[in-house]
C-alpha cells in the first residue's frame, strides 16, 4: 500500500491532470537502453587496469545491443575518451561525467535533445585498491574534517542508521534480514563474486564481526575490480536492435553535498521543504521521476536498490514511498523483499554479493540488472513479467540518492 | 571492555584549507570555534564561504562552549587504516549553541555512548602535533 504520504502526492498520471492532460511526454521517453554488459567481477581482477577493463566492458555493451563502435556517437565515462580514441570513432559527442544514474539521465538528455543518438556509458575499476590492510580508497577522503576520525563509509552510514534506530525502533533483526536476502540472491548466481557463499539467514549476519556498529561485516557492501557498460538509443533506432529495448520512464537525482566530508545528519538539508531531508535522500528524485513515468510505486515490479549497507534498502523503501516514514523495519520483515515477494530486491546479489565493482561501477550496475529483469533475460532470480523496474544508487550516507525507472513499454 | 582514548599512532593528519584554518588556529590554542552570521545570527559548520541559513557572506569566528549531546555514534572495529586502534567511536555531536560536528568519543567504555549522552571537547596532540578536538562523557 502507498503510505498516505504517497495518497497526497503522487497519484498517477499527476502532473498531467494538473496539466489538462496537455503536457507533453517527457522528452527521456525517447530514450531506451539498448545495450548492457558487465565484464567478469571478481575480488581482484589479473591482467587488468581500469582503463582496459572499461573498454571490454563498453566493447561488451555495444555486442549486446548488436551494434558496431562505428554506431556510437555519444561517449559518456571516465575513460570515454580512450574509447573514442581507440575505436576511432571520433568526433562524437562527449560528457566528463561520472556517475552512474547522473551520467545516464546526461546520455538521455543528450539523445532527447538531439546532441547524438546513440551514446556509450561505461565504467571500470581495476588494480586500485592495493593497501589491503587500509578500507578501499575510495571509501575514505581525505578531508580535513573527517580523516582524523577514522572515517570511512561504513561509519558514515552507520551514524544514519543509528538514528533511525533511534527515532523509529528499527531492529538489527530488519538490517540483517535485508543483507541475508540479498546475499542469497547472489549466493545462487554464478556470475556473482560470492557464488555459492551462502545461504545466508539472518542470524548469520548478527554473528558476523562488527565493522562499524550497528554494521557487521555481512551488513556491508564488498570490494571488488570489474567493469560495466550501457548504451542508450534513441527510441526509433532501439526499435530494430538485437534486444527488445528498455525504456526510460523517468528519472532524478538527490544530492546534498560532497560525500564523506561534512557530518552525516539524517535531518540535513530540507530548507525549501521539509520533507525532503537527507535522512529522505532520493525523495524528491523518486517522486519526479515518478511524475514523468506517470506511475507509483505500487506499479513497480521489482526494486533493484542501491545496498551498500543493509540499512539503506529500509531506507529507501520510506524515502521512495513504498511505506511509511519509520516502517521501514517492519516492511522488509513481511515477505516483502524476497524473490517472490511484492517487491522483489537486488536480485543479483548486489553490491553486497554480485560486484562492488570499484568506486563508481556499481553506481551502474543496479540499471543493468534493472534492464536485464526488464528484458526478462536473468538466467537467475528472474522475477516473472517484469514491467518496471526501479534502480537505485547512492544513499544517505554519502549525502546522495539517485533513481531511474524503466519499463518494457514507452511512457 | 576496552577504555576509549585518543589515538596515539601515526594517523592521518587534517589540512587546513584557506576558510577552515582559524578553525584549526584556535583548536592549537584549546579552542573550539564556529561561524556566525552577522546578517541572521545563524551558526555554520563546518567552515564556510557562506551561511548555512541564509547564505549571506558576512561569517564571524566565535568560540563555542565546547558542550553539547551525542547525535549518533559508531563503534568502529574495522579502521580506516592500520594507524589506528580499535576500537573507537565515532560521534555526531549537538553542539550545546545550536550546531553539529564530527569527532571521536573518548573516556568511557567501547559500548557506553547513547544518543543524548552529554559531552565535552577536550583537545589532544596527533599527528605532527596537530591539536584535533575529542569528546568526553561529563555529568
Amino acid at each position: 500500500m502507498p503510505s498516505a504520504f504517497w495518497g497526497k502526492f503522487l497519484e498517477p498520471h499527476r502532473l498531467r491532470r494538473e496539466t489538462g492532460g496537455s503536457m507533453a511526454k517527457h522528452p527521456f521517453h525517447d530514450v531506451a537502453i539498448v545495450g548492457v554488459h558487465n565484464t567478469q567481477q571478481a575480488r581482484m581482477l589479473e591482467g587488468h587496469d581500469s582503463r582496459s577493463i572499461t573498454l571490454e566492458a563498453g566493447l561488451g555493451a555495444v555486442a549486446d545491443a548488436g551494434l558496431t563502435p562505428l554506431d556510437i556517437d555519444g561517449v559518456v565515462g571516465v575513460h570515454g575518451a580512450d574509447f573514442i580514441y581507440q575505436a576511432r570513432i571520433g568526433p562524437v559527442w562527449r560528457s566528463m561525467s561520472q556517475l552512474g544514474i547522473p551520467a545516464l539521465l546526461e546520455a538521455s538528455a543528450a539523445i532527447a535533445t538531439g546532441l547524438a543518438s546513440v551514446v556509450l556509458v561505461s565504467a571500470g575499476s581495476a588494480g586500485i585498491y592495493t593497501e589491503r590492510t587500509s578500507t578501499a580508497p575510495w571509501t575514505r577522503p581525505t578531508n580535513e574534517f573527517v580523516v582524523s576520525y577514522g572515517m570511512f563509509t561504513a561509519a558514515e552510514f552507520a551514524l544514519i542508521a543509528r538514528r533511525h534506530m533511534h527515532m523509529h525502533g528499527t531492529k538489527p533483526e530488519a538490517l540483517a534480514h535485508v543483507a541475508a536476502t540479498i546475499r542469497n540472491n547472489g549466493h545462487v548466481n554464478p556470475e556473482a563474486v560470492y557464488f555459492g557463499r551462502g545461504p545466508f539467514t539472518a542470524q548469520d549476519v548478527l554473528d558476523s564481526r562488527m565493522v562499524a556498529d550497528p554494521y557487521h561485516l555481512l551488513d556491508c557492501a564488498m570490494t571488488a575490480e570489474g567493469g560495466c557498460a550501457l548504451v542508450l538509443a534513441r527510441a526509433d533506432i532501439a526499435k530494430d536492435l538485437a534486444k527488445d529495448p528498455v525504456y526510460v520512464l523517468g528519472g532524478n537525482t538527490d544530492h546534498y553535498g560532497p560525500s564523506y566530508q561534512h557530518p552525516p545528519a539524517f535531518e540535513l538539508g530540507g530548507r525549501r521543504d521539509p520533507k525532503f531531508i537527507n535522512g529522505y535522500a532520493g525523495r524528491r528524485a523518486s517522486q519526479m521521476a515518478f511524475a514523468m513515468a506517470g506511475c507509483a510505486p505500487t506499479d513497480v515490479d521489482v526494486c533493484e536498490f542501491y545496498d551498500p549497507f543493509s540499512f539503506e534498502i529500509i531506507r529507501q523503501f520510506e524515502a521512495f514511498g513504498f511505506c511509511g516514514e519509520g516502517e521501514g523495519g517492519d516492511f522488509v520483515m513481511d515477505g516483502t523483499i524476497e524473490i517472490d515477494g511484492r517487491f522483489p530486491i537486488t536480485t543479483d546479489g548486489g553490491l553486497m554479493s554480485f560486484s562492488h565493482g570499484g568506486a563508481t561501477v556499481q553506481l551502474l550496475q543496479r540499471v543493468i540488472r534493472a534492464t536485464q529483469q526488464v528484458r526478462g533475460e536473468c538466467a537467475t532470480q528472474q522475477v516473472p513479467d517484469v514491467e518496471i523496474a526501479l534502480a537505485s544508487g547512492g544513499g544517505a550516507g554519502a549525502l546522495f540518492n539517485d533513481v531511474m525507472l524503466l519499463g518494457a513499454s514507452q511512457a | 571492555m576496552t577504555q576509549l582514548i585518543p589515538q596515539t599512532g601515526n594517523i592521518p593528519r587534517p589540512f587546513a584549507s584557506i576558510v577552515s584554518q582559524p578553525y584549526w588556529d584556535a583548536c592549537a590554542r584549546g579552542e573550539l570555534m564556529f561561524q556566525r552570521c552577522a546578517a541572521c545570527n545563524g551558526i555554520t559548520h563546518t567552515p564556510a564561504v557562506m551561511c548555512a541559513h541564509c547564505s549571506a557572506r558576512d561569517l564571524a569566528w566565535e568560540r563555542a562552549a565546547g558542550t553539547g549531546a551525542v547525535y549518533s555514534w559508531t563503534t568502529v572495529w574495522r579502521p580506516q587504516t592500520p594507524d589506528f586502534t580499535v576500537p573507537y567511536t565515532a560521534v555526531v555531536i549537538d553542539m550545546d549553541e545550536g550546531w553539529q560536528m564530527l569527532s571521536n568519543l573518548i573516556g568511557c567504555e567501547h559500548d557506553a555512548a547513547t544518543i543524548g549522552m552529554r559531552v565535552a571537547v577536550e583537545f589532544h596532540p596527533i599527528t605532527d602535533g596537530v591539536m584535533l578536538p575529542y569528546f568526553r562523557p561529563v555529568a
